[in-house]
């Protein structure tokens, strides 16, 4: 048995060379990735698992295993620790409920504008691209200056004789404030009283605060110019002769849209509603630029946090393990994300088309099933 | 065949598996056990400074060190220094010496970060308070450079057209509260400050309150003296004669009131520097914060020079810190940036260099500084985001939750 083994490992065949040659030419890339990718990834993971306290290597006699003390800090453990975590949670939650909604429309509406065949769409696309190519760290004191209470939007909202709000520095959550118009205030009861990570019910309820809809403003405004490229390029992917072809059936602007322009990008979508998921639950350098968590703490998001645990309270187990929770809340929905845009590539075989195969355009035969 | 090169193929994605895992595992081992075996005596020193006026004074000072020992002293400006300081810390070659404020010192000195500093050269010369700011556990582990304490910033122009005269500058919370009233005409208010516990703590002070008990083991945050100390300061906000700068739209309190949006303040000595820059027109006086129902009180910050545990040099590093410490360098940096040296023997000089800022000094008689207790400043951290809400909040609910946060820490030491 084992001269056989030695025997073909010695003799191997035709391609097998060629497979040692291409594990020679990915080794580099291994080893970067591995380096630094993995190997950190790694040792957080073991950082969320330890006491180290910043002294030296993780991997030295200063750290020691302690199990799941520190997400028992943020999850279970009543205190300073879950009480931001859980702040932390429900600003961003706000945050991603409203950016990733409000830039995917307001992207694939610019997208639409721009791909048709208008006077100076070169400058239009040019325009709205902008705001990406910024430096977010610019952009964003850019909007302080901008949303200060005696800045230029309140200026604005002056001459129109409205008086505007302290924006950043009001903590205020939107939610609270709209109930408030119609007289619910905070009483006693389930509300006040039932807690959920640190946070009251009612305080989970208070939607972004003010200062936090100056940030979701800005990203709406910073991202959007990205996901209109991603978008124009699969608009741009769309035969032109499938709208005409709807055209002639007598199918309004707004009809090809619903049934042809969309599920047509349905991949662009689901690359626009990831990415936008993920982008915006890491939101960091506007905070740590911006207001570091301020007012209330209700600017405080998973990522900053994360941070400010790590370096500045030197907390390092506790800040690593609100990495690998935001990990998991960022995969879970990613696959969340990707179970509700898939694609119908499955169609089942009765409700095919006869003329699939002969046309050989699976897209068409897809559009007849979803109209 | 198609078995036979299956086999091959996973007999070499196993050797692959080992080169890669055996070279990931050398170049970490390389980039995690390496030392530098230099010999040769430089000191690095991290400092964050408040601005270029500061950059110079201190890297002059280094290099007259090294004229006169011949070590050579690198002085590099961190952007962000708590951050710098910790990356230092965890790849084991931090910088030698860096500037620590007093809220950091005793986290970094739990974690085993820092060299005491009990045998420096110098180290009777600093004030006592000074020293107990940087004490933990028994040992110094930073000798102080300079430091601030806040007092009353007052609008002297505002002042006189109030009707005010020197007679008038408030000595009682009573007197506050009526000199705030009457600034409060023009559009301007009487008085604005921080909404932060590194502000508004002065109050508790002269309430006869403090954050933790004589012995340092029990959380005082919410006794009646401080519930008294915030309930003054709300009757001042209820009553429109002060308003807190988050309410203004101010960054801090020298903003507020270099801006003219209130006619006083709390701040540092530092106010000195952005009133000269920024506000060059608005005439100000600093006079000592009124006594409260405990007599006078008011917070200090101290600003100095840390020692690694890690530093390869650390007797150079002592030698070098001594200097910086020294009456003459400290006079120097007093000049060129305005702050209060750390020695006592300087303070005379000082006060007739710097008659404008004797309130400042008078301060380092009875201001207290942020106790030394690992993880104090994430807890401070919450208590000045629960008094954003000040205006809208009990002060019995704010300090309430606050002294629970701080008695978890407390009982973790």
């Amino acid at each position: 048995m084992a001269t056989r083994v030695w025997k073909r490992f010695r003799e191997p065949g035709i391609r097998g060379h060629e497979a040692g040659a291409g594990w020679l030419f990915l080794l580099p890339v291994i080893v970067i990735l591995g380096l630094f990718l993995v190997l950190p990834i790694a040792m957080a993971a073991w950082v969320s698992f330890s006491d180290w306290n910043g002294n030296g290597s993780p991997l030295g006699a200063h750290a020691h295993w302690v199990g799941l003390a520190n997400y028992r800090d943020l999850l279970t453990t009543p205190g300073l620790d879950q009480n931001n975590f859980g702040e932390a949670l429900r600003n961003n939650f706000y945050y991603v409920l409203l950016v990733v909604p409000i830039q995917t429309a307001v992207s694939l509406f610019l997208a639409v504008l721009v791909n048709k065949r208008l006077k100076f769409v070169g400058f239009f696309r040019t325009a709205f691209y902008f705001p990406s190519v910024t430096s977010s760290v610019a952009i964003t004191i850019l909007f302080l200056f901008l949303f200060s209470p005696s800045g230029a939007i309140n200026k604005l909202l002056s001459y129109l004789g409205a008086t505007g709000p302290s924006w950043i520095y009001d903590p205020r959550g939107l939610f609270h404030v709209i109930l408030g118009q119609f007289g619910v205030n905070q009483s006693g009861g389930h509300l006040a009283n039932g807690v959920f990570l640190g946070v009251t019910y009612w305080d989970w309820l208070a939607g972004p605060s003010i200062a936090m809809c100056v940030f979701i403003i800005m990203a709406v405004f910073t991202t959007s110019g990205t996901f209109m490229l991603l978008f124009l390029a699969g608009l741009q992917g769309i035969d032109e002769s499938v709208n005409e072809a709807a055209a002639l059936d007598g199918a309004s602007e707004w009809k090809k849209f619903r049934h042809i322009t969309v599920p047509m990008i349905r991949p662009t979508i689901f690359t626009v509603v990831t990415l936008g998921v993920i982008g915006t639950w890491q939101v960091f350098d506007q905070i740590y630029v911006g207001t570091k968590g301020s007012p209330l703490n209700t600017t405080l998001t998973p990522a900053y946090l994360s941070f400010d645990t790590s370096f500045n309270n030197n907390n390092w187990g506790a800040g690593a393990a609100i990495a690998f929770i935001l990990f998991a809340i960022i995969v879970f929905l990613t696959l969340l994300t990707r179970l509700a845009t898939r694609s119908p590539d499955r169609v089942p075989r009765r409700r095919r088309f006869a003329l699939t195969g002969a046309i050989g355009d699976e897209k068409v035969s897809r559009i007849g099933v979803g109209s | 065949m198609i078995a036979h090169r299956k086999t091959s193929i996973v007999r070499w994605q196993v050797a692959l598996a080992l080169v890669v895992v055996s070279a990931l595992a050398v170049t970490t081992g390389v980039a995690l056990g390496s030392s530098k075996s230099s010999k040769d005596t430089t000191v690095t020193a991290l400092i964050g400074s408040s601005g270029p006026a500061e950059t110079y004074a201190v890297k002059n000072a280094a290099r007259a060190f090294t004229r006169v020992t011949g070590i050579q002293l690198n002085v590099i400006v961190a952007s962000d220094l708590g951050q710098q300081l910790a990356q230092g810390f965890a790849s084991g070659n931090p910088a030698d010496i860096f500037y620590l404020g007093n809220d950091q010192v005793a986290t970094y000195a739990k974690a085993g970060d820092l060299a005491p500093l009990d045998n420096l050269k110098n180290v009777k010369s600093f004030y006592p308070s000074l020293k107990a700011a940087y004490t933990y556990k028994g040992h110094l582990y930073a000798a102080p450079k300079d430091f601030s304490t806040l007092q009353l910033i007052i609008n002297t122009a505002s002042w006189k057209a109030a009707g005010l005269t020197a007679k008038n500058y408030p000595t009682t919370w009573a007197q506050l509260a009526s000199v705030a009233k009457k600034l409060t005409r023009n559009g301007q208010v009487g008085l604005c400050t921080n909404p932060e516990f590194h502000r508004l703590g002065v109050f508790m002070i002269q309430a006869g309150g403090w954050l933790v008990s004589k012995d340092g083991k029990t959380a005082t945050v919410n006794s009646k003296a401080n519930i008294a100390a915030f309930n003054f300061v709300k009757s001042m906000l209820n009553a429109g004669s002060m308003k807190l700068t988050n309410q203004l739209g101010a960054g801090w309190g020298g903003e507020g009131f270099g801006k003219k949006e209130c006619a006083m303040t709390i701040e540092g000595n530092w106010i000195s520097g952005a009133m000269t820059a920024d506000y060059p027109t608005v005439p100000w006086i600093a006079v000592q914060l009124p006594k409260g129902p405990a007599g006078a009180g008011t917070l200090q910050y101290d600003g100095g020079w840390g020692l690694a545990a890690a530093s390869k040099n650390k007797a150079a590093a002592m030698q070098a810190i001594s200097y910086l410490t020294a009456t003459k360098v400290e006079m120097g940096n007093a000049k060129a940036f305005g702050v209060m040296p750390s020695v006592k023997a300087d303070r005379k000089i000082w006060s007739q260099t710097f008659p404008k800022f004797s309130a400042f000094l008078a301060g380092a008689d009875y201001s207290k500084a942020i106790p030394t207790v690992p993880d104090i400043a994430t807890v401070l951290g919450d208590f000045n985001q629960q008094l954003q809400a000040l205006p809208t909040t009990s002060p019995a609910t704010i300090l309430n939750r606050v002294n629970g946060e701080l008695q978890a820490v407390l009982n973790k030491q």
